[in-house]
This record gives C-alpha cells, structure tokens and sequence, in this order.
C-alpha cells in the first residue's frame, strides 16, 4: 500500500488536513522507544487504497528534540509527501519545504489557511510559486475542506526531481527570501478586531483576569458536561446492567470468587460504589463516575487547542510553571488531572525533558485530586462543614507549589524555557473538535481503563488473602503517634494505600473529630494516587523515577499530616 | 546601539542584529521561527517577575522564556 506523509511545522492546520483526508479510521500511535505521538489512517484516493501518516509537526529536518527526530523518521517511510504550509507566514515555512525538496520524494504542497491569508492582507500568486519549487502548490482551507478535491486529484502530478542542488543553511534563507519577495504582495490592514483581541489576552495585566474567566467557564462547562452524561447517559446504562450483575451474583452464591467479582451486597442489593467488585465498582469507577468529566474534560482540552487560547494560557501561566520546574505546557496536565490523574500523567509525556515530565507527574500524583478524590473529599468532610472541605482543598493547593518549588531545586536536569508561537484566534471546526475528542476518549478507553481494571483485581486479590490489613497492623503505631488519631482510622488510611474510596467509607462511621478527619482526609489526598496512575507513571517515566516520585508523595504526605496534627489536634 | 530584547519596554520595535548562545542548532531554531538578523519585530508584553517576553514578528507572536531572550541582540528603532 502506498504510503503518505504529511509534514510541516507545528500549529498550522496540519492534523486538519489530515482529518479531511482520511475516514474515521485512524489510530494514534506512540513511537517505539519515545514518548512521541504520530497518527496514521487509511484513505481511498482516486481509486487507490492509501495510508496516511500525519508526522509530529518540526521546523526543520534536524532534529532538535524527539517530536522532531520522529518526524524525520517518519518521512523516511512516505513515498509521497504533502507538504502543509501555513500561507500567512511563507517565508518560514519555505525553510522546512527547501529541506524537504532535497530529499528527493515526490512531494506536493498545501498553502493552508489561504482565507486567514486574504484576510491579514497576504496575496501569493500560487502559478509562480510553483515554477520557482517546481512542484505543484494547492491553496486549500482544511477547516472548510476547500481545496481539498483539487488536492486528492493533483497527488498524481508529484514527480521527483532528481536534478536539485543541495544549499548550505545561509544560502536557503537568501533563497527563500527571493522567493517570498517575488511571490508574495502583502497589503498592510488596520488591525482588526482578533489581533487587538490577541494582544489584550497576551499582555498580563488585561490577560490574566481573562485567563481566570476563562478557566472557571471550562470548569463550569466540564461539570455541566459529566454530571449531565452521568444522569442522562451512564446512571440509566448501569440500572440496566443491575439485573444482569445481580443475577450473576445470585449464581456465584457466596464465597471468595463472589467477593472478588460482585463484592459485598448491601441491604439486598449492589452498590455501584461500596460493593468493591471488579463486576460492579470495578467498572463503575471508571465508567460511570471518571469517563463522564473524561469526556468533558477532553473537549474543553480541544476547544482550548483549536481557538488557539492554549498557547496564550501557557505564556501567562509560564511565571508560575517556570519557578516549579517546568514551563507553561504543564497547565495541560494539571488541567487533566483535575478530571482523572491517567490522562493527565499520559499527558507530562508532551513535556521534553525528564525533569519536567518527573515533576509534573509527581506533583500530579500528589496534589491535584481528580473527580473520584474531590468527591471522597466532599463525602467525607461535608457534613463537618463546607470550611474544612476548602482547608484540605487549599492545603493541595500550597503543597502543589510548595513541593514544586523544592522539586525544582531538587531535581537534576534541564528544564528547558518556554519557547512557542502564538497562533492567531480561530473559530474551532465543529467536526473537528468532535473528532479529536472522540480520539481522545477512544485512546483513554484503551491505555487508562484496563489498567483501572487490573488494579481494583490486585488490590481486591491483596484485601481477600489479609495483605493489607498485615502492612496496616505493622505501621498503625506509628501513625497512631503522629498523626493523634484512633488505631480505627489508621488502618483506614493504610488500606487506602490504593483505595480512597474504600477507606472513606471506613472513615465515616468512626465518629471522628473535625481535625482529625482533616488530617485523616489530607493524607489520604496526598499520598498515593490510584493504581491506574501508577502504572502510566511506570510506563512514562520508568520504575526508577515512579519509586523515586512515590517516596516524595510518601513523604510529603507525612510531613504535611504531622504539620496538620499539630494545628488542628491538641 | 546593541542590546538583549530583554532591555526593552512593552510597545517597543526593534531589528534583530544578531543572535549569541550555543550551537548552531538552538540558532536554527530561532531562525526557523522568525527570528533572523535583519528582520524587524516588536515586543508586545513583557510578563513580570522575570517571566516570558512576547513578541511580534510580521503579524506572528511569539512567546520566548528570558533566557532565550538574552541571547537576541537588537537595536531599537524610531
């Protein structure tokens, strides 16, 4: 089957193109031995079967870090390419494009964005571009899909050409520079409404109360998203399975097999959240209660993409990413993690060095709670009262920054700056944000939830053969000091090593202080997070570091409890 | 006069004389997102507290972490 490479720089439209090219079929892949992602999918061109490779997006062919390497890898496999060139910035991007004639493929080009072009005042005569690459040159708009027919229809006309010179770096840039100048007519425009938009959203006085705005709206619109999918979609999904469940459990009768699959039943029945079988919480938790805000989450995460707002939320952002070690891109983590700790752990892989990406996933793991954490918080502390439920939420809050600050001293490595191009404001394609997301939480569904699973079976394996309650006897004494709370609540927060929910409903019915629950709440917040984000932690950053990262979480979590102890308990 | 477009004002445009720092590839990459000697940019925000520079080269803006910024040596213009 032929092969198709689509390549350009980052950020013009690129993976848009390829969405108009291909069906729904497409599958996002991880590059062997990087945390790099590329897409491939399958299309029907003018007969012919073809598969389309969408490159990770580089501004050159020598590599500066591994998104770039990949793509260069991923050029050698194409026997066609399509070469994605933003028209309102030619100049630039001719550099990639006289790269890429070197070597010697087939290659055809796509001026995308062509309206954004007319409309900042850009004319490129398109004929005479041609003649100076000798290659053919579409004008297309990848949102609306126009140009896209006479691109399919024009792949045939990509010839090689043997005969070209190869230029030193300096001697492309003169050359680009007589082709611009000859090609292009640029009309100077008032600025308009966008770009007066996009200064005021950049510059920190007038950016950051808009940032906030816009941060609180997309949580706004997350929750309306999850709790509506919860009620209208997956609540009514369960009760239908329920019969099914119970019947099973009725077959099973009681026993170890039982208590594995279908838990405890409770007054007659199952319950979704505290009968802790695989069949029945094994499934809940991740279906029924995180896949919900998932959904939300991820398209809150492609509206901010493909508006082109991500860009400017990391440049304000960057101030207080950049003193923790990282730089403004880690907001997409932490953004995720809010919703469920897999993605956004998946997520630290966007980061480029260890460094980074070790810090972002141990702050991740430590204090950010995901929906599953904020609701045990809530649960539980709740009925003491909505200020005890804001201290332990503040509490993370400060640990975030705190153990960011000193991980960032810590750590070795490079961190390096933040260093991206701010597009312009573009209207999100419908279809596109639509297909993005569903990606999305198709990819989820295959990384996140089978680990989910397997980690409810261990931990159900570990409480059924009496492990947990073992570790929990040998350390409850010295926790029992520490903290100042009954041997009861020790062992709850033992055996929510790696499960909150559990140990919340062993938490409530003890009758505890409202200090003590704080303490007890706290540290269950920050110390571990959940099997499933442990083993993404293992696949990201290696055992190693996932130790080195759970010893931090570990430890902070006891010195923040005795901190706490010593505030709230006399 | 020739300065680091970390000395310069919000609103302030300037040409680009030339670029310092390692290697030819962290070169290559400021070249190949626009920044090039000769060509003309403005600084658009300067974020405080030693935060990131924004700034706007042919209708295109870019964000720079300080460091990187030190390294581009400008010359103010009228």
């Amino acid at each position: 089957m032929k092969r198709i490479v689509l390549m350009g720089n980052p950020n013009i439209g690129k993976s848009v193109v390829f969405s108009r090219l291909t069906g729904a079929e497409v599958i996002t892949s991880n590059y062997p031995g990087t945390t790099v992602d590329f897409t491939r999918g399958r299309a029907r061109l003018q007969g012919e079967q073809v598969e389309i490779i969408d490159a990770p997006g580089t501004y050159s062919l020598q590599p500066t870090n591994r998104a770039e390497e990949v793509a260069l890898e991923v050029l050698g496999w194409g026997e066609l390419v399509i070469n994605v060139v933003d028209a309102t910035n030619l100049e630039r991007n001719l550099f990639l494009t006289m790269e890429l004639l070197e070597k010697k493929k087939p290659l055809i080009m796509v001026l995308n964005m062509w309206d954004e072009a007319d409309r900042s005042g850009i004319a490129i005569d398109v004929k005479r571009l041609e003649e100076h690459l000798r290659v053919p040159v579409v004008a297309t708009v990848a949102l609306t899909g126009e140009g896209i027919a006479e691109l399919v229809s024009r792949l045939g006309e990509a010839q090689p050409l043997l005969e070209r010179e190869t230029l030193s770096e300096e001697k492309k840039w003169v050359e680009i520079g007589r082709i611009t100048r000859d090609v292009q007519k640029v009309t100077h425009k008032h600025p308009t409404l966008w770009s007066s938009l996009s200064e005021a959203t950049i510059k920190p006085f007038t950016g950051t109360p808009v940032a906030l705005t816009v941060i609180l709206a997309t949580f706004w619109t997350v929750r309306l998203i999850g709790e509506g999918l919860i009620a209208h979609l997956f609540e009514p999904l369960f009760e239908l399975y329920r019969p099914l469940a119970m019947k099973i459990s009725a077959e099973l009768g009681p026993g170890m097999l039982h208590d594995l699959l279908i838990g405890r039943i409770i007054d007659g029945n199952i319950d979704y959240v505290q009968s802790m079988g695989l069949l029945t919480t094994g499934i809940y938790v991740p279906l029924g209660m995180v896949l919900p805000y998932i959904v939300g989450f991820y398209l809150a995460l492609a509206l901010l993409e493909d508006s082109g707002y991500l860009p400017r939320l990391a440049t304000l952002s960057d101030n207080l990413f950049h003193r923790l070690g990282m730089h403004g891109h880690a907001i997409v983590p932490l953004f995720l993690g809010l919703g469920c700790n897999v993605p956004g752990a998946l997520s630290t892989r966007n980061l480029e060095t260890r460094k980074q990406r070790f810090i972002a996933a141990t702050l991740l793991g430590l204090a950010v709670p995901c929906t599953a954490k904020s609701a045990m918080i809530f649960g539980v502390l709740g009925s003491y009262g909505q200020g005890y439920v804001f201290l332990v939420f503040a509490t993370l809050a400060l640990v975030y920054l705190a153990a960011g600050l000193v991980l960032n001293k810590a750590v070795r490595g490079e961190s390096p700056e933040i260093f991206l191009e701010i597009p312009p404001y573009r209207r999100p394609g419908f279809m596109v944000i639509l297909k993005k997301t569903w990606m999305r939480v198709r990819w989820f569904l295959a990384e996140a939830i089978p680990f989910l699973f397997l980690g409810v079976l261990l931990v159900n394996v570990l409480y059924t053969v009496g492990f947990m309650e073992w570790i929990a006897r040998i350390f409850s004494p010295f926790m029992e000091w520490w903290l100042a709370i009954p041997g009861e609540a020790v062992v709850a927060l033992l055996v929510g090593f790696f499960r909150k929910d559990l140990a919340v409903g062993m938490l409530l019915p003890l009758g505890l202080e409202a200090g003590q629950m704080v303490v007890a709440t706290t540290v269950l917040s920050l110390y571990f997070p959940c099997v499933a984000t442990f083993a993404v932690m293992v696949k990201e950053l290696g055992v190693m570091d996932t130790l080195r990262s759970a010893a931090v979480m570990a430890m902070t979590a006891l010195m923040v409890g005795g901190a706490m102890r010593w505030a709230l308990i006399r | 006069m020739q300065e680091p477009i970390t000395s310069l004002r919000a609103g302030t445009s300037a040409q680009v004389i030339a670029l310092l720092g390692p290697g030819s590839s962290f070169q290559r990459k400021l070249r190949t997102m626009g920044i090039r000697e000769g060509v003309r940019l403005k600084v658009v925000a300067v974020h405080p507290f030693a935060g990131p520079l924004v700034v706007e080269i042919s209708g295109r803006q870019i964000t720079l972490g300080r460091g990187i910024a030190r390294k581009i040596m400008v010359k103010v213009e009228d």
